[in-house]
């Protein structure tokens, strides 16, 4: 196949290898398997971090030892054995500024998922990681000149002039004791990226990270944090990937976000990961007054997900717009959801979730919403449709409300779909076959998310659900 | 007489449980333009589906051929790109697929149609023209909110646009106004001035036919065809209506 058909944005001829492919981790620095605290100190020492950094991971490990492994609820991860999981594989390269400095494997690796080419076209900056490591940094010389910042938290801890920003920050929105995989991640963070967007600038192109992680048996625990100062603008797109293993990988990253007031965030992710990881995401935002907070979410793959990004509506007027899809196969189980947090007066939300199951896949939507005490007026309407393609898959819907405002007022929808036959006769009367009126469907059920994307991230996910509509994907 | 185009030798047909249509013969020449007439409930949009390929429909006996070939068991898309068309009485509606794309993807099926991506947004829209449809239809996704005028006017864009050899235009007429039915008349005038391509009009209205030459007109009754002959059948039907019909096969009379 040649290189132009290999491209990620090229629909037309849809291929597993597309994701599908893995380098050698020869010469590559990995630590040992499990968890321990000379583990956690050896790469805080690798990282050269400040005091503080050390103690949070180390208090971290204790309540990641502490707590139960297991929820009492959601998908099995019994898979999932963390003394087989190393948790900090580099690729021993340094972070490059420009593409021709970063190794070859993973230079092709980034080039065939379509980064450079998507940074040359249509974005403000890049950031790319391979494991555990960031491995590319750029962004556009105009965007750096109104004062944006955009690098790896462990860098900004190594500029004096940031090092109290990640300070003040880091770990506030999602503390180490919110659930067992928040510890393991402050005790292992690797790698992500830091944002600070000044007050009034507006970012007129998307910034994005594309997380990789191709080493087996091995963890990805990078930690995004990003701060909108009031006034700003930002569409931040995050990207994942991982080749197929038979041992079970582990993503368990965290992502923190300040929308000040008046400001407002896009965050855009695509997540295909392969059928042997256990994607134990968290991800949070906290929305100052009249300030706007918005997620595009597209997760594919994984094994088992547990996934449920979350807005607090702190200030009076915010609003939040949450859509997003996931995509159940075989031996898949995910379990994704979304929390809205309404504290301020006559905030908004509106949630619009879509999930589709396939081939004994099973989708579990919860969403929960908490309406406070002070959140006069509060508005939140949540609408979850499921699209079942057969009989032995599974799609339930968990919502949750708590409502502390009687002025408030928030609506649940759930709706659970099949294609019919009719919709089928038609496509096909046309000249698809029945497959490609299948695939069709669904793309067309996808739409109303995939159109919230930029062109060349809703082509993508095109090509995903191609890909997931012919079982392709390993 | 043409080449037989279409030949339907003896079909039984029906649901799992319910048997519909009875020892259905027909023949449509190439270039044809036949007219299947019938009270409701006769069973004309069953045989109209039964002849694209709906599995929802069962042939117990009988066989269908298309331009020579036995096509009896073939899936609806094989016969689509043989160049079988049919309009829907109520077309469905497709979420989420824009149009436009749509008419994009079905007319990159057939090999006979290639053309340029500017060529096929420059037919679309001279197709939409001749159909009174503005632009911002083709933005919109299949069918979706669409009136039932409109619905039928995007049937015709694609029956303009795909160029099959057979068109059954099941009541692509009724319920539209004076407008729109003018509008399916032109469509269905320059399918025949363009592509040359044979209709099985099923109707219960003379008036679109009026500007049609028509070649059979076909009488279905419970199932059954009961008479067939020329153009001047469906004046007759206009005058009488199918009492006459419905009281021979009744008494179980031969065809007229
Ligand atoms: N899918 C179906 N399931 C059950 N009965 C059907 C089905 N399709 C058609 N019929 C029945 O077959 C008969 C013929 O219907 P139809 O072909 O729609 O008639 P027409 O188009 O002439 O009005 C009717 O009695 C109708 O109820
Ligand atoms: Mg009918």
């Amino acid at each position: 196949m040649s290189e132009r058909t290999e491209k990620r944005t090229q629909v037309a001829d849809v291929d597993r290898s597309l994701y599908d492919f893995t380098y050698s981790e020869e010469g590559y620095e990995r630590y040992d398997d499990g968890l321990t605290p000379d583990i956690v100190r050896a790469i805080s020492e690798k990282k050269d971090e400040p005091e503080w950094m050390l103690a949070m991971r180390l208090a971290a490990l204790d309540t990641y030892h502490a707590k139960e492994m297991a929820p009492n609820w959601g998908p099995s991860i019994a898979g999932l054995d963390m003394d087989h999981i190393s948790t900090y594989v580099s690729p021993r390269t340094k972070q490059a500024k420009s593409w021709d400095d970063v190794p070859d494997d993973i230079k092709n690796t980034f080039e065939r998922l379509g980064i450079p080419e998507a940074e040359r076209e249509s974005l403000a900056g890049v950031g790319a990681q391979y494991d555990s490591e960031i491995v590319y940094h750029n962004m556009r010389e105009d965007v750096a000149k109104d004062g944006v910042v955009y690098t790896t938290i462990e860098d900004a801890l190594h500029d004096p002039q940031w090092e109290p920003v990640v300070h003040e920050y880091f770990g506030t929105l999602i503390p180490p004791a919110d659930h067992k995989f928040a510890a393991l991640h402050y005790a292992v963070w690797s790698g992500g990226s830091f944002v600070y967007v000044p007050t009034g600038v507006k970012v007129e192109y998307p910034l994005q990270s594309y997380f990789r992680l191709n080493a087996e048996g091995a963890g990805q625990f990078e930690h995004t944090l990003i701060i909108v100062e009031e006034g700003a603008d930002l569409h931040f797109i995050e990207g994942c990937s991982a080749p197929k293993y038979y041992e079970a990988n582990l993503h368990a990253g965290a992502v923190e976000l300040f929308v000040k007031d008046h400001a407002r965030l896009r965050y855009s992710t695509i997540e295909n990961w392969s059928k042997n990881m256990y994607n134990l995401n968290t991800k949070r935002a906290r929305v100052g007054a009249d300030a706007q907070m918005e997620w595009v979410s597209g997760s594919f793959g994984s094994h088992v997900s547990y996934l449920y990004p979350t807005t607090i509506l702190q200030g009076d007027r915010s609003n939040c717009e949450f859509s997003g899809i996931t995509f159940a196969g075989a031996t898949q189980d995910l379990d994704t959801g979304c929390k809205v947090i309404l504290n301020g007066a006559d905030t908004t939300a509106t949630v619009d979730t879509k999930s589709i199951s396939k081939d004994g896949g099973c989708n579990t939507f919860r969403s929960s919403v908490i309406v406070g005490r002070r959140a006069a007026n509060a508005r939140c309407s949540v609408s979850c449709q499921s699209l079942m393609l057969d009989d032995i898959s599974r799609s339930d819907t968990i919502p949750a409300m708590d409502v502390r405002n009687a002025t408030a007022s928030v609506g649940h929808e759930a709706t659970i779909g099949r294609i019919s036959d009719d919709t089928i006769l038609y496509l096909m009367s046309r000249g698809c076959s029945e497959p490609e009126a299948r695939t069709m469907v669904v793309g067309g059920f996808a739409n109303p998310v995939s159109k919230e994307l930029p062109l060349e991230y809703a082509v993508e996910m095109n090509n995903l659900i191609k890909l997931e509509m012919e079982g392709a994907i390993g | 007489m043409h080449d037989t185009l279409l030949r339907v030798s003896g079909i039984n047909a029906g649901t799992e449980d319910k048997p519909i249509l009875h020892d259905i013969d027909l023949a449509v020449g190439a270039g044809e333009t036949h007219v299947l007439m019938g009270p409701n409930g006769a069973g004309k949009s069953t045989l109209g589906r039964v002849i694209m390929g709906d599995p929802a429909y069962q042939v117990n006996s009988g066989t269908i051929e298309f331009g020579g070939e036995d096509i009896t068991d073939e899936a609806a898309d094989k016969r689509s790109l043989a160049g079988i068309f049919l309009s829907y009485q109520a077309p469905v509606e497709v979420p989420g697929v824009p149009l436009y794309s749509y008419l994009r993807t079905i007319t990159q099926k057939r090999p006979e149609l290639k053309m340029t991506a500017r060529k096929f947004r420059a037919r679309v829209g001279e197709i939409a023209d001749q159909l009174d449809m503005s632009g911002s239809f083709l933005t919109r996704e299949l069918n979706v909110g669409f009136s039932g005028g409109e619905k039928k006017k995007i049937e015709m864009l694609q029956l303009l646009l795909l160029r099959p050899k057979l068109a059954i235009l099941d009541e692509t007429d009724s319920g539209l106004d004076v407008d729109a039915l003018s509008v399916v008349s032109r469509g269905i005038e320059a399918y025949r001035a363009d592509c040359g391509g044979a209709l099985l009009v099923i109707t219960h209205n003379t008036r679109i036919l009026e500007r049609l030459s028509v070649d059979r007109t076909h009488v279905m009754v419970q199932g059954r065809l009961v008479a067939e002959g020329p153009a001047s059948l469906i004046d007759d039907i206009d005058a009488h209506g199918f009492e006459q019909f419905e009281r021979a096969n009744a008494s179980g009379g031969d065809r007229a």
